[in-house]
């Protein structure tokens, strides 16, 4: 019953080739960028972990095990395209010119975390934590940028348990429609907190959710960046050239938590997470690099700890930053603060002052 | 139109014609808004004008309508909404609480949302279930959001080009019962009414009415009646449901120390509560009088045999206007 959709891996979990590669491939120093980028951000996702099980940050969702679908996303991405992300997606924010400050800032508790200082990110969604309601977003994106005949992409990411949601289904049917320039990566790592992909719907694949809208759908290998790299490229220029939408389906796995606050023992066994450890993205790529002659250990614990400081540097401007002053959360509400609410302003003025103020002011 | 008059929905149709020849940024999108003009006429000959790239039909989905404006707003477009009845726009609703209101916030001001959300509201026409809501507090309550309800076509005129103009999302809701009614002279000058703010339809001593939308009708003609009987009745049409222009409100009950507020959505939990409470806060020794809400009960609105005696009526004003007149 399964609908013939295309399915795309380069490499085997040990890093060899399963078939030809794209041309591409042989550009060393463009996969050891990547490869770099994959380290970096895992490093980046440890430290966040780390920063909250010691309580420096809030709740944090971890990205381990989908860095080749962002990294793929990040480095293909051109700037004027705009990214409309959820909260799992670490990595391509991070190559979208997101700072790992913001990123800290952000699940740190602190707005300042969404107000992008790189202009690559300037148009760029914060993450989504309402789930699917992103992808109707990256729609009304791509249609100003129809509207406006401008050749740019939005692209935006979920995970498998949102496909389940009518956001995603009536983003899917107005792409179709109106043909828009949009690219859908359905992330699926196999499960929406405790509840396995097998249930979010009964269809065989969640990219065939694409054939009722008329779009074009496929599914590839999302732990092999070669792959992922190799079809996101088709996907940005089918869509940036007026060919309309696609929607890719990754398939991965995610070997963390769901969030720092979850505990996937309770409903995954250990077996499964140790096969779906062989095949995890950043070892698959080193494998393949070592085998081309281009990585060796050597390298590889340069690189870790090169990553390692830039990760350090990041954490201390996080701490440095300080808290913001209360005022700050007025400030956006509305462009203006309206009149009709100077009140409520002298209200958190007054509740300000008298926590400033010690115990008898209440 | 006729010799220079304009019904309410007319007014609207009015306003954004002149909006989308203003302002090219502003983009119209809905069911049914463009070959057949809207099912109210609201949207008619904008398509004939200003072209399919800007007057969007859509498929039929709710919640596709909202979350796609969020994301043309936060592309610098003017996307203006229409949904068909207000008894549909609950699957917008997340778009709008949880995106459109709060996307200049999350983003420090980066992305913003001018986005206006057009819907018919209230009952008083006849129509089917789900077609004669007033749920306005669902939105008046969020933080961000903009709620705004004329009450006749000038102000339907002004209110709107203001929504269109503001860098953040408004909720605009348009009194069905109102579409076609007293149409009034309407000089197409692109002039905006203050948001924000109530508007005084008629000064008093004795009494200050407050009332919004349709049920302004109502009260206008029980002011009318009360000053037959030598009662000079203050009426303020509320107009801005969020934010609330509590100065106005403030001003005139202090002045006439009485005050009944008349809205046709449910009574409890609606925006009649939030001024009655935010009027006892500041004015409570100035009044003569318990504030009195005429309101509908809370039951949804009944087909539409009965759909009078939901809707509070002139009579029932003035017997809550005797009851604050009479307090001793
Ligand atoms: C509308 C909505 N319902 C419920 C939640 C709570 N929730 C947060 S993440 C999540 C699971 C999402 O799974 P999936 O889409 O597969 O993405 P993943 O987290 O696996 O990357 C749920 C139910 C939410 N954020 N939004």
């Amino acid at each position: 019953m399964s609908p013939d959709l295309p399915y795309t891996r380069y490499l085997a979990p040990d890093g060899r080739p399963v078939t030809e590669l794209p041309g591409w491939a042989d550009d060393f120093n463009l996969l050891t960028r990547l490869y770099r980028q994959m380290v970096l951000t895992r490093l980046f996702d440890q430290k966040a972990v780390a920063l909250q099980r010691t309580g420096r940050i809030g709740t944090y969702a971890p990205t381990l095990g989908q860095e080749a679908i962002g990294v793929a996303i990040g480095s293909l991405m051109q700037a004027e395209d705009v990214l409309v992300p959820y909260y799992r997606d670490t990595a391509v924010q991070l190559m979208r010119g997101v700072r790992m400050e913001e990123i800290l800032l952000y699940w740190g508790g602190d707005e300042r975390g969404s107000d992008f200082a790189d202009p690559r990110a300037a148009q760029d969604f914060p993450i989504c934590v309402p789930i699917a309601t992103q992808a109707l977003h990256a729609c009304g994106v791509a249609t100003a940028f129809k509207i406006r005949g401008e050749h740019r992409v939005a692209v935006t990411t979920c995970g498998d348990g949102a496909t389940s949601k009518g956001d995603f289904l009536e983003a899917l049917n107005v792409a179709g429609a109106w043909q828009l320039p949009v690219v859908f990566v359905v992330n699926n790592n196999q499960w929406a907190i405790s509840v396995p992909r097998r249930i979010q719907c009964g269809a065989p694949t969640l990219a065939q959710k694409a054939l009722g809208a008329g779009i074009h759908g496929e599914q590839v290998d999302g732990n092999d960046i070669l792959a992922v790299c190799d079809r996101m490229r088709q996907a940005l220029a089918r869509a940036r050239h007026g060919k309309g939408p696609v929607l890719l389906e990754c398939l991965s796995y995610r070997l963390g938590d769901h969030t720092t606050a979850d505990d996937a023992t309770r409903y995954r066994c250990a077996e499964e997470v140790r096969h779906a450890w062989e095949e995890e993205p950043v070892r698959r790529l080193q494998a393949f690099l070592a085998g081309q002659g281009v990585w060796d250990e050597g390298r590889e614990q340069a690189l870790i700890a090169d990553c390692q400081t830039e990760v350090q540097r990041a954490v201390e401007a996080f701490e440095a930053a300080g808290v913001q002053p209360l005022p700050a959360v007025l400030e956006h509400v509305y462009a203006r603060w309206p009149s009709a609410l100077a009140e409520q302003r002298e209200m958190l003025g007054e509740r300000l002052a008298r926590r400033q103020g010690g115990e008898d002011h209440e | 139109m006729s010799n220079g008059k304009y019904t309410l929905v007319e007014a609207v149709n009015l306003a954004l014609h002149r909006a989308m020849r203003d302002d090219h940024s502003v983009v119209v999108l809905g069911e049914d808004v463009g070959v057949n003009g809207g099912v109210f006429r609201a949207t008619l000959g904008l398509r004939e004008a200003f072209g399919f790239k800007r007057v969007l039909d859509t498929p039929l989905a709710e919640t596709m309508l909202a979350g796609l404006a969020v994301g043309m707003a936060a592309q610098g477009l003017r996307p203006v909404v229409e949904i068909q009845f207000m008894g549909f726009i609950y699957a917008a609703t997340e778009h709008l609480v949880s995106h459109a209101s709060r996307l200049r916030n999350r983003t420090r001001g980066r992305l913003s949302c001018p986005m206006v959300m057009r819907t018919p509201m209230g009952a008083g026409i006849r129509a089917p279930e789900h077609h004669s809501e007033s749920t306005e507090a669902l939105f008046a309550h969020v933080p961000g959001l903009r709620v705004v309800v004329p009450s006749s076509p000038a102000r339907a005129y002004g209110l709107l080009l203001a929504a269109i103009d503001d860098p953040d999302p408004v909720v605009f809701l348009e009194p069905t019962r109102l579409y076609r009614m007293n149409p009034q002279p309407l000089v197409d000058d692109g002039r905006r009414l203050p948001l924000d703010s109530c508007f005084t339809l008629r000064e008093g001593r004795d009494l200050t009415l407050v009332s919004w939308g349709a049920s302004v009708h109502e009260t206008l003609q029980a002011a009318a009646a009360l000053a037959e009987r030598g009662v000079d009745a203050e009426v303020v049409d509320v107009a801005c449901l969020k934010p609330l222009d509590l100065d106005t409100l403030e001003a005139s009950v202090r002045k006439t120390g009485r005050c009944v507020i008349v809205h046709e959505a449910p009574k409890s939990c609606a925006v009649g509560a939030e001024i009655a409470a935010s009027l006892y806060e500041r004015v409570l020794l100035d009044l003569h009088a318990p504030i009195q809400r005429v309101a509908a009960p809370d039951i949804p609105p009944p087909l539409y045999r009965l759909e009078q005696f939901y809707l509070p009526g002139t009579e029932d004003i003035l017997a809550a206007c005797e009851t604050v007149l009479d307090y001793a």
